[in-house]
């Protein structure tokens, strides 16, 4: 099946299923760094490769991004995306420090980071399935700061044999009253979009 | 002018028009010069081989099929192909997971694709800079051939 090729229908049922994985995320956040998160409404796109970092804030922008494989039935790739001044702030919250207290992302920090993403990916990859009685394996967390496109071409490079379109279900998060906001991307290989939709009644 | 190439995207253009591609991780970007036309071309490629993928329509997305693309538009501007000289840079590998798949060395497979097809269209390679874990931002000026590759936090370098 092509991304291109999905009916409306199908489209609500992604956002609803990203929709209640995020929620699960959103709130494992919140209790991880004790502050309330707020999720927006998941977006669905499909997006030509090369403007996938436009929704990262640009090709060059400086983001931190932790990605996580997914493995089973139905591969996927799992990228939470922040700002590098959102990721030290994340960092300031997830260690108790005053805000502004983290300048550099050493060893620590990032390791901080993985386990964000680690808990993200874990507490929405279960809310899906639930939907689709898929079982998904994630992989250990990898993190990477540097710029938007470097870091998300080679989540591309995952599915750009097939085509030159990326699905991508993205959820933002922002801090209520500390100045954070991240991205987690769902980026489906084809295959598993099929096997996703076949299991919602959807194919 | 400067003209952006864009990612599985390549173009070829005259002085003093320059190219430039933003934000390579595994991907790589291919640039052909010749001194004496001045036409200067830039791939930036994703996967390796187009053989075994579903969708090849796109010759710019794959290293054995873009560069000969590449060489026609550059030929069609008044570049000869015996005078093209290359520089490549890209081709990182931004994660780093424990027992590395083949599905994360996906940089340096590029890297190996785009220097054996070169070899194989006769055009010598005169500089590299590829593999590391970090983007790079590349800018070919066709009045010199120069490539500068921009990076976050490790400078910049001119080919």
């Amino acid at each position: 099946m092509d991304f291109l090729s999905l009916s409306p229908m199908q489209m609500d049922a992604l956002r609803e299923v990203g929709n209640v994985g995020a929620g699960n995320a959103a709130t494992a956040l919140s209790q991880m760094v004790q502050k309330a998160i707020d999720m927006k409404v998941p977006a669905l796109g499909v997006v030509p490769f090369d403007q996938v970092a436009d929704r990262m804030g640009g090709p060059e922008s400086l983001v931190a991004g932790v990605y996580l494989r997914v493995e089973g039935k139905a591969p996927a790739n799992l990228l939470f995306v922040l700002p590098i001044e959102s990721a030290k702030a994340l960092v300031d919250m997830l260690m108790g420090l005053p805000a502004g207290t983290t300048e550099e992302i050493g060893e620590i920090q990032e390791s901080a980071l993985k386990e964000v993403g680690n808990i993200l990916a874990g507490t929405y990859l279960n809310a899906l399935s639930m939907f689709t009685q898929i079982t998904f394996e994630q992989s250990v967390p990898a993190l990477a700061m540097d710029m938007a496109a470097a870091i998300i071409s080679v989540v591309l490079a995952t599915i750009a044999e097939v085509g030159d379109h990326a699905l991508l279900l993205s959820t933002e998060f922002v801090g209520e009253s500390e100045a954070i906001e991240g991205s987690l991307f769902l980026i489906p290989e084809e295959g598993s979009l099929e096997l996703i939709l076949g299991s919602l009644g959807l194919a | 002018m400067l003209i952006k190439v864009g990612m599985a995207d390549l173009k070829a253009t005259k002085a003093p028009n320059n190219l430039m591609t933003s934000g390579l991780g595994s991907c790589i970007g291919i640039c052909l010069y010749d001194a004496v036309a001045k036409v200067g071309g830039l791939a930036h490629i994703m996967l390796p081989h187009s053989a075994h993928a579903r969708s090849s329509e796109n010759k710019a997305k794959f290293a054995d099929t873009a560069i000969p693309v590449l060489l026609d538009d550059m030929i069609r501007l008044g570049a000869v192909k015996s005078r093209l000289v290359a520089k490549i840079a890209g081709g990182a590998q931004m994660f780093s997971f424990p027992g590395a798949s083949d599905v994360m060395r996906i940089g340096e497979r590029n890297a190996e694709a785009v220097v054996l097809k070169l070899r194989q269209e006769n055009i010598p390679l005169l500089a590299k800079e590829t593999g590391g874990n970090y983007g790079r931002t590349i800018e070919l000026d066709t009045t010199n051939g120069k490539l500068l590759i921009r990076t976050i936090d490790r400078g910049e370098k001119v080919l």
